[in-house]
C-alpha cells in the first residue's frame, strides 16, 4: 500500500473529523437539550436529592443559582485542597508528599475551574486516590458545572417573563450522571481498544533495551483520559500529556481525543437551537465558531508545516517539540482543538511552535476560548458575545437590540460588558504584575519577544481557563502558584456569575414578537457581525501585547 | 367607477416632499464657530464627568499638558494641544446641538412672558393678577384680544383663538367648553368672543415651558438606550484602559518603556472618542427633528419607544382616508332620468357648506357638465339638522305652472328621507331600497334624493357617498410592513363599511365601531404579544389608551386630558404624523449604532499607525506593520491623535441630520450600514491617518 503523503493524510484527517462531529452534532445535540430540560426525574437522582436535603422540583431565581454555584464550587476548592495537603495520610498514595500549599490552592482552583492547570507533573506528584476521588470527579462537577450554567442562560433567554432560571442542583446532577459519565464510560472503552493503559499499578522498573533501567509508572489511564478530553478539562495523568504513549499511543486515538475534546461543545449550539425553538439559530452560532476554527486550524498547521528557518527548511517542517508519532499536521490539529475549546491537553510543546502557530494558538485562548470553547462555557461566552453584536447591530436597524425577543438594556449590557472585562483584567493585570519584578521575571525560560509570549500564554492559559502550558514558564513558585490560581479562579467564576445574572434578567422579560423590523440573528449577514466581533474585541484588546510577543518574533523570523 | 374626484386639500398638508423622508435640519459650518463660547464653557468638569469617554480624554489632556510643561517637545506639545481639542470638538458637538433649538427656544420664550390674569372669585368677582401666581383649579375670563394666562380647560363659552405662537398656523382655531376642543394654551391670543378657563398647569410648569426646556436640551434625561449604550462605552474605554496600563511592563520588558505622552494618546485613540463625543448631541438633535415637524415628545424615551413600535393604531378618518365622504356615483331610480337626478342633487347641495355637499356639487358637474351654480331665485334653503337628517332647498316654481306652488327638493339620511316621502304619500320603489342596501354594504354611504312636487313625492334616485382612500396610502403601508410595523384601522364605522376601506387601503387590521374600551383592549392585546403599540387621538375618551399605548400622540386640538396621557404632542394635529415619529425613532437609534460602529472600526487603522511606532525601536521589524508608511514614529501618533480630534467635527452634521433612513427592513438595513460604516470605518482612517501625516511631517520636530 503507498504511503499517504502528509497533507493528504492531513485532510484525511480533518475530513474524517467533521464527518463525526456532524454525525453526532444533531442526536447528541437534542439529547443534551432534552435531558437537561426535562421535569422527569431518575430514581437515583431523587435519591440524591433526598439524601443533599435538595427540592428537585424548585425552580429558582438567578441569586440562588449563582450562590448555589459559588457554594458548590467553594467547597469543591476546599475539599480537593484538603486533599491534596493530605494525600500522604491516605491509601494508593504511592508514597507522594503532601502538596505545598500554594501548589495546592492553584491545582485546587485550576481543577474545579474546569483549567486543569498542572504546575506539578501528574505522576511525580499526585497519587491514584487522588486522581480519582479528587481530581477526576472535579473533571466531572467542574464541565457540569459550565453546562448547567449555559442552559441557565439559554432558559432565561427562553422563558417569558417567569425570572427563574432553573435549579443548579438538578443541572449539576443530570450533567453529571446522565451526560458525562455514560459518555465517559464509552470513551474510556474506546480508548482502551485504542490501546490507552487502565491498570493500578505504581512505578515499576523495567530494562530497556540499550540495558539501563526506566521507571514506568501504569494507573488508570483511560478512564482519566475520556473525562479530560469529554470535559474539556486537560489535566494529564502525566506531565507529558497526550503526547505520552500511555495517554495517546496512536494516531487513531489521537483522533478520537480530538473528537473527544470537540464533541459536547460543538453538540451544543444544537441543544441551544432546539431550546429557543429555532434550530438555525444554533447554525448560526455554529457557522461562527466553526467559521474562526477552520481559519485558525488552517493558519496554524500551515505554519508548522511551511515554517521558516533553518532547521524547519531542511527537515521539511517545524517538528521540534512535536511526536513523530502525529506529524505537523496531527499535531497542529490538536493545538487548535485545544486551545479553542478550554482543555489544555496537549499532544506537542506549544512553545516549539512557529512564533506564528504560537501566536495563533494563543490568539485562541485570548479568544475566551468561544470556538467551540469548554463544556457549557463555550456556549455561554458565545451568546455573550452575540448579546454585544447584538446590541450593536440591532442599533443599526432602528430598534432597542434584542436577542431572540429579549430586549437588551442598561442591565443586560452591564452584565455583557463586564463579562467581557472579568478575564482580560485577570489575565493583563496579572502578566504586568508578573513581568514588573524581577524576581517573576526569572521564571521565564526564554528572552525577549518569546519569553513575553510564554508568559502572557501562562495568564491567558489560566484566566481563560485553557490549562495547556505553553511552557517555558518555570511557574511551580509560590508566586506564580498564587497568582495564575487566582486568574483561574476569576477567569471563571466572575463571568459565570454575571452570565447567571444576565440569564435571570432575561428570564424576567417577557420576549418581544419578531418582525420584519426585528434584527435577524440567523442569517450569514448577523453571523458575520457575530465573528467580526468575537475577533475585533479580542484584537484590539490584546492587539500591542500581541505586537511585543508572537507578532515580533514571527516578523523577525519573516526579516531573517 | 371611474369617477375622478379632485379631493379638497388637507386642511394642513404635512411639509414633506416625498410620502418618506426624515427631512434634515440646516446645518452651516457658522454654528460651529458661534457655538465655540459654549464649547469652551462645556469644560467645566461638572459637565465633562457625565461623559466616560471624554472624561478619560480630559484627563490625559491635563496630563500631558503637566509633562509638557515639565519636559517640553513639540511633541508633547503638540500632543496636548490636540488633546484639548477633541474635548472641545466633543463639546462643540453638543453645544451646536443645543444652539439650534436656542432659536426656537427664544421666539417661544417671548409667548410665556408674564400677563396679567383676569382671575375668578368666588365664581364671580374678578381680580387681576400675574399670570404666574396662576395655580391648578383657577378660574380666569380671557376676553377677545387678550393673552390666554396658562394652559387649561374652557369651561366656558365658545371663542376663536390664534394659536400661531405655538403651532406657527395662522389660521384662529375655535375653542369651546366641552367636548374635545376644550384645551388652550397659555401665550395664545383670544380673537373673538369671551372664554373662561380652568387652569391645569403649574406656573413654570406650563407647555411652553415645557416646550422651552424640551428644544433647549436643558432638561434632556438620558434615554434608557443612551444610558446603554454609555455603559458599553464606559467598558470598552475601561479595556482599553486596562490594555494601556498593562502596556507599560511589557514595553519596558521589550527594553522600551514608552513616555506617559505616548500612552496618553494610544489610549485616547482607542477608546471610542468618535461616538462618546457624539452621543448627547445625537440625542439633542433627535428630539430637534421632532420639534420641526412640530411634534413634542414629554421624553426621549418616548423618542426611542416609537422606533420600536410593532403596532400602529391609526385612526381611519384623516390619516387613510380623506377625512369626509365624497359623491362617488349617482344612482337614478326607475323611471327618472339621470339628468333629473343629477339637477336635484345640485340643487339640494348647493347652500350645503359641508365637504359632502360641496362633492355632490363637483360630482354634478364633473359627469354632466356645468350646471346652474347661481342659487336661484327666491329658493329658500332648509339647513341640515339633527332631527330631521336632510337637508335641501324650496323653490317658487316657474311661472305658468301651478303659480304660489313651491317644489321641495330633500337628501339626506336613506332612512329620513323615505319616510319623508312615505308621509307625503309618496312611493319608494324596491329597487331604490335595494341600491340603498347595496351601497351600505360596500362600505358606502346612501343619501336619497326626493322632491315634492305639484303635490306628489317621489324619490329621484341615491347619491352614492364614499370615504376615499387617500392617495399612496397603500404603499405606505407596504412600507410599513416591510419595517416590521402592523396597521390597525381604528374607526366608528360599522364593520362592514370598516373592512371595505380596511381592505382598499391594504391595511393588516381594522377595529370597528371602536369604543374607547375596545380601543385599551386592542393596545394591551398587542402589547402582552409582545408588541410596542403607537397610536394617536384628541378627545378625553381616548386618554386611557394615550396612557397605556407605548407611544401615545395627542392631538394639539385635543383636550388637556388627552395631551396630559399621552408622551408626545402634535401641534399640527396631523394623523398621518404617527408613521414620521417612527421613522424619526429608528433614525435617532440607528444613527447611534452606526457611529459605534463607526468609531470601534477605526481603531483598527489606529493600532497600525500607533503601535509600530511605539516598538520600532525594540523591534525594528514591526516596521513591516506600519502599512500606511507614516513618516516618523512621532508623526504617526500625533496624526492618529490629529484624525481623531478632527473626525469629530467631521462627523458633527452626519450627528445633527441622522444617518440616511429609507423603510426597509431589518436585514437590509443591516447589511447597508454594516458596509457603509463598519467597512468604511475600517477603511477611512488609513487614508485619513496618511493624509494628516504628510501635513504633520512637514512640521519641524517630528
Amino acid at each position: 500500500m503507498p504511503a499517504l503523503d502528509d497533507t493528504t493524510a492531513g485532510l484525511l484527517q480533518i475530513g474524517l473529523l467533521v464527518v463525526l462531529l456532524a454525525a453526532v452534532h444533531v442526536p447528541l445535540g437534542d439529547f443534551l437539550a432534552r435531558t437537561l430540560t426535562s421535569p422527569r426525574h431518575l430514581r437515583a437522582e431523587r435519591a440524591l436529592y433526598r439524601v443533599l436535603r435538595v427540592d428537585g422540583d424548585a425552580d429558582t431565581r438567578w441569586p440562588t443559582y449563582a450562590v448555589s454555584v459559588l457554594a458548590f464550587s467553594t467547597v469543591s476548592i476546599l475539599f480537593l485542597y484538603t486533599f491534596l495537603r493530605l494525600q500522604r495520610f491516605l491509601p494508593l498514595s504511592l508514597g507522594m508528599p503532601a502538596m505545598e500549599a500554594t501548589q495546592a490552592w492553584n491545582t485546587a482552583v485550576s481543577f474545579t475551574a474546569n483549567t486543569n492547570w498542572q504546575s506539578y507533573s501528574g505522576e511525580a506528584a499526585v497519587g491514584h486516590l487522588v486522581q480519582m476521588a479528587g481530581l477526576a470527579v472535579q473533571n466531572f462537577v467542574s464541565a457540569a458545572v459550565g453546562l448547567s450554567v449555559a442552559i441557565a442562560l439559554v432558559r432565561g433567554l427562553v422563558r417569558a417573563g417567569t425570572g427563574t432560571i432553573g435549579n443548579f442542583w438538578v443541572d449539576l446532577t443530570r450533567s453529571t450522571l446522565r451526560v458525562l459519565l455514560p459518555m465517559a464510560v464509552v470513551a474510556a472503552v474506546l480508548l482502551l481498544l485504542c490501546g490507552v493503559v487502565q491498570n493500578l499499578s505504581g512505578a515499576t522498573a523495567h530494562t530497556t533495551l540499550a540495558g539501563g533501567t526506566q521507571t514506568v509508572v501504569g494507573g488508570p489511564i483511560a478512564s482519566q483520559e475520556a473525562v479530560k478530553l469529554l470535559g474539556t478539562n486537560g489535566g494529564g495523568f502525566f506531565n507529558a500529556n497526550s503526547a505520552h504513549p500511555f495517554e495517546n499511543p496512536t494516531p487513531l486515538s489521537n483522533l478520537l481525543q480530538v473528537f473527544l475534546i470537540l464533541v459536547i461543545p460543538s453538540s451544543l449550539p444544537r441543544t441551544f437551537g432546539t431550546l429557543v425553538g429555532d434550530t438555525r439559530q444554533g447554525l448560526a452560532v455554529l457557522s461562527v465558531m466553526g467559521g474562526i476554527f477552520a481559519v485558525s486550524l488552517a493558519l496554524t498547521t500551515w505554519a508548522e508545516v511551511h515554517a521558516g528557518g533553518a532547521v524547519p527548511q531542511a527537515v521539511g517542517a517545524a517538528v521540534e517539540g512535536k511526536e513523530t508519532r502525529f506529524g505537523e499536521w496531527a499535531s497542529a490539529l490538536f493545538a487548535t482543538a485545544t486551545t479553542s475549546t478550554s482543555t489544555g491537553a496537549v499532544n506537542s510543546f506549544h512553545d516549539s511552535y512557529t512564533a506564528l502557530g504560537g501566536g495563533v494558538v494563543l490568539f485562541n485562548v485570548l479568544l475566551g476560548e468561544v470556538t467551540p470553547g469548554g463544556v457549557g462555557s463555550g456556549l455561554y461566552g458565545i451568546l455573550v458575545l452575540a448579546v454585544i453584536a447584538v446590541f450593536v447591530g440591532g442599533l443599526m436597524v432602528g430598534r432597542t437590540p434584542e436577542y431572540l425577543g429579549k430586549k437588551i438594556r442598561q442591565r443586560e449590557i452591564t452584565l455583557a460588558a463586564l463579562y467581557l472585562l472579568a478575564t482580560p483584567f485577570a489575565l493583563l493585570s496579572g502578566t504586568a504584575i508578573a513581568l514588573s519584578s524581577e524576581a517573576t521575571r526569572s521564571a521565564l525560560l526564554n528572552s525577549g519577544p518569546h519569553g513575553l509570549t510564554e508568559l502572557m500564554y501562562g495568564f491567558a492559559s489560566a484566566a481563560n481557563n485553557n490549562g495547556s502550558a505553553f511552557a517555558g514558564l518555570g511557574a511551580n513558585t509560590p508566586f506564580y502558584n498564587t497568582a495564575l490560581g487566582l486568574a483561574m479562579w476569576i477567569g471563571r467564576f466572575v463571568p459565570m456569575v454575571l452570565v447567571i445574572a444576565l440569564a435571570g434578567a432575561f428570564a424576567r422579560q417577557r420576549p418581544a414578537a419578531p418582525t420584519a423590523g426585528t434584527l435577524p440573528t440567523r442569517t450569514p449577514t448577523f453571523a458575520g457581525l457575530h465573528a467580526t466581533v468575537v475577533v475585533v474585541v479580542t484584537g484590539l484588546t490584546f492587539f500591542p501585547a500581541l505586537a511585543l510577543g508572537p507578532l515580533a518574533e514571527a516578523l523577525s523570523g519573516a526579516a531573517s | 367607477m371611474s369617477t375622478t374626484l379632485t379631493p379638497t386639500p388637507a386642511p394642513r398638508a404635512p411639509q414633506q416632499d416625498g410620502p418618506h423622508r426624515v427631512a434634515s435640519g440646516a446645518f452651516t459650518p457658522r454654528q460651529l464657530v458661534s457655538s465655540l463660547p459654549d464649547a469652551v464653557r462645556k469644560l467645566d468638569p461638572r459637565h465633562l464627568v457625565r461623559t466616560p469617554v471624554m472624561l478619560v480624554v480630559a484627563v490625559g489632556a491635563v496630563l500631558t499638558t503637566v509633562l509638557a510643561v515639565l519636559d517640553p517637545s513639540v511633541f508633547a506639545w503638540v500632543i496636548a494641544a490636540w488633546l484639548w481639542t477633541t474635548v472641545l470638538f466633543a463639546n462643540l458637538a453638543e453645544a451646536v446641538a443645543e444652539g439650534r433649538g436656542r432659536a426656537q427656544a427664544a421666539s417661544l420664550r417671548r409667548v410665556s412672558t408674564e400677563t396679567t390674569a383676569r382671575r375668578l372669585e368666588r365664581g364671580h368677582d374678578e381680580v387681576r393678577v400675574p399670570s404666574s401666581s396662576l395655580r391648578p383649579g383657577d378660574l380666569v375670563v380671557v376676553e377677545a384680544g387678550e393673552t390666554v394666562p396658562g394652559d387649561g380647560d374652557v369651561v366656558e363659552g365658545v371663542a376663536s383663538v390664534d394659536e400661531s405662537a405655538i403651532t406657527g398656523e395662522s389660521a384662529p382655531v375655535v375653542r369651546e367648553s366641552g367636548g374635545d376642543r376644550s384645551a388652550v394654551t397659555g401665550g395664545t391670543t383670544v380673537l373673538s368672543d369671551r372664554i373662561v378657563v380652568r387652569v391645569t398647569a403649574e406656573p413654570g410648569e406650563s407647555f411652553v415651558d415645557r416646550m422651552i426646556a424640551l428644544v433647549e436640551g436643558s432638561a434632556r434625561q438620558r434615554t434608557p438606550n443612551e444610558i446603554a449604550l454609555n455603559i458599553l462605552l464606559a467598558s470598552l474605554t475601561l479595556v482599553f484602559l486596562l490594555a494601556v496600563v498593562t502596556l507599560q511592563p511589557m514595553a519596558a520588558y521589550s527594553g522600551d518603556p514608552q513616555s506617559t505622552v505616548v500612552l496618553v494618546a494610544l489610549l485616547v485613540c482607542l477608546i471610542p472618542t468618535t461616538i462618546g463625543a457624539l452621543l448627547s448631541a445625537i440625542g439633542i438633535a433627535g428630539m430637534d427633528r421632532l420639534v420641526q415637524r412640530n411634534v413634542l415628545a414629554v421624553s426621549g424615551r418616548a423618542v426611542e419607544a416609537a422606533g420600536d413600535v410593532g403596532t400602529l393604531l391609526l385612526d381611519k378618518t384623516g390619516t387613510i382616508t380623506l377625512g369626509n365622504r365624497q359623491a362617488h356615483e349617482l344612482l337614478p331610480a326607475p323611471g327618472v332620468d339621470v339628468l333629473e337626478l343629477a339637477d336635484a342633487a345640485q340643487l339640494s347641495s348647493l347652500a350645503d357648506a359641508t365637504p359632502e355637499g360641496r362633492s355632490v356639487v363637483v360630482l354634478v358637474e364633473e359627469r354632466h357638465g356645468p350646471r346652474t351654480r347661481e342659487h336661484p331665485a327666491g329658493a329658500a334653503f332648509v339647513p341640515f339638522t339633527a332631527q330631521t337628517r336632510m337637508s335641501g332647498v324650496d323653490l317658487r316654481e316657474e311661472p305658468g305652472a301651478h303659480p304660489g306652488d313651491v317644489r321641495e327638493v330633500r337628501k339626506g339620511a336613506a332612512a329620513a328621507v323615505t319616510h319623508w316621502v312615505r308621509t307625503l304619500g309618496g312611493h319608494v320603489p324596491a329597487q331604490v331600497e335595494q341600491v340603498v342596501e347595496d351601497v351600505a354594504t360596500s362600505g358606502g354611504t346612501p343619501l336619497v334624493v326626493a322632491e315634492h312636487r305639484g303635490g306628489t313625492a317621489r324619490v329621484l334616485g341615491v347619491v352614492h357617498l364614499k370615504d376615499v382612500v387617500k392617495e399612496g396610502v397603500r404603499e405606505r403601508f407596504e412600507q410599513l410592513r416591510a419595517m416590521g410595523i402592523r396597521t390597525v384601522m381604528v374607526t366608528g364605522d360599522n364593520a362592514r363599511t370598516a373592512r371595505a376601506i380596511a381592505q382598499e387601503a391594504g391595511v393588516d387590521d381594522v377595529l370597528a365601531e371602536a369604543t374607547p374600551e375596545d380601543k385599551l383592549e386592542l393596545i394591551r392585546r398587542e402589547q402582552s404579544g409582545g408588541r410596542l403599540v403607537a397610536m394617536m387621538g384628541d378627545g378625553t375618551n381616548d386618554a386611557p389608551a394615550l396612557a397605556q399605548a407605548d407611544v401615545g400622540v395627542a392631538m394639539n386640538t385635543g383636550t388637556s386630558a388627552a395631551k396630559e396621557a399621552g408622551n408626545m404632542v402634535d401641534l399640527d394635529s396631523d394623523p398621518t404624523k404617527l408613521i414620521e415619529i417612527v421613522e424619526i425613532g429608528k433614525q435617532l437609534l440607528i444613527t447611534r449604532g452606526a457611529l459605534t460602529t463607526f468609531s470601534l472600526a477605526n481603531d483598527v487603522a489606529k493600532y497600525f499607525a500607533i503601535v509600530p511606532a511605539m516598538f520600532v525601536t525594540a523591534h525594528p521589524q514591526l516596521d513591516a506593520l506600519n502599512v500606511m508608511r507614516l513618516a516618523t514614529p512621532q508623526s504617526a501618533v500625533v496624526s492618529a491623535v490629529v484624525f481623531n480630534a478632527l473626525v469629530i467635527v467631521a462627523l458633527i452634521p452626519l450627528a445633527l441630520r441622522g444617518v440616511r433612513y429609507r423603510p426597509a427592513s431589518a436585514a437590509s438595513l443591516l447589511r447597508r450600514n454594516l458596509l457603509v460604516y463598519g467597512l468604511g470605518g475600517v477603511v477611512a482612517p488609513f487614508a485619513g491617518i496618511k493624509l494628516v501625516d504628510l501635513i504633520v511631517s512637514l512640521l519641524p520636530g517630528m
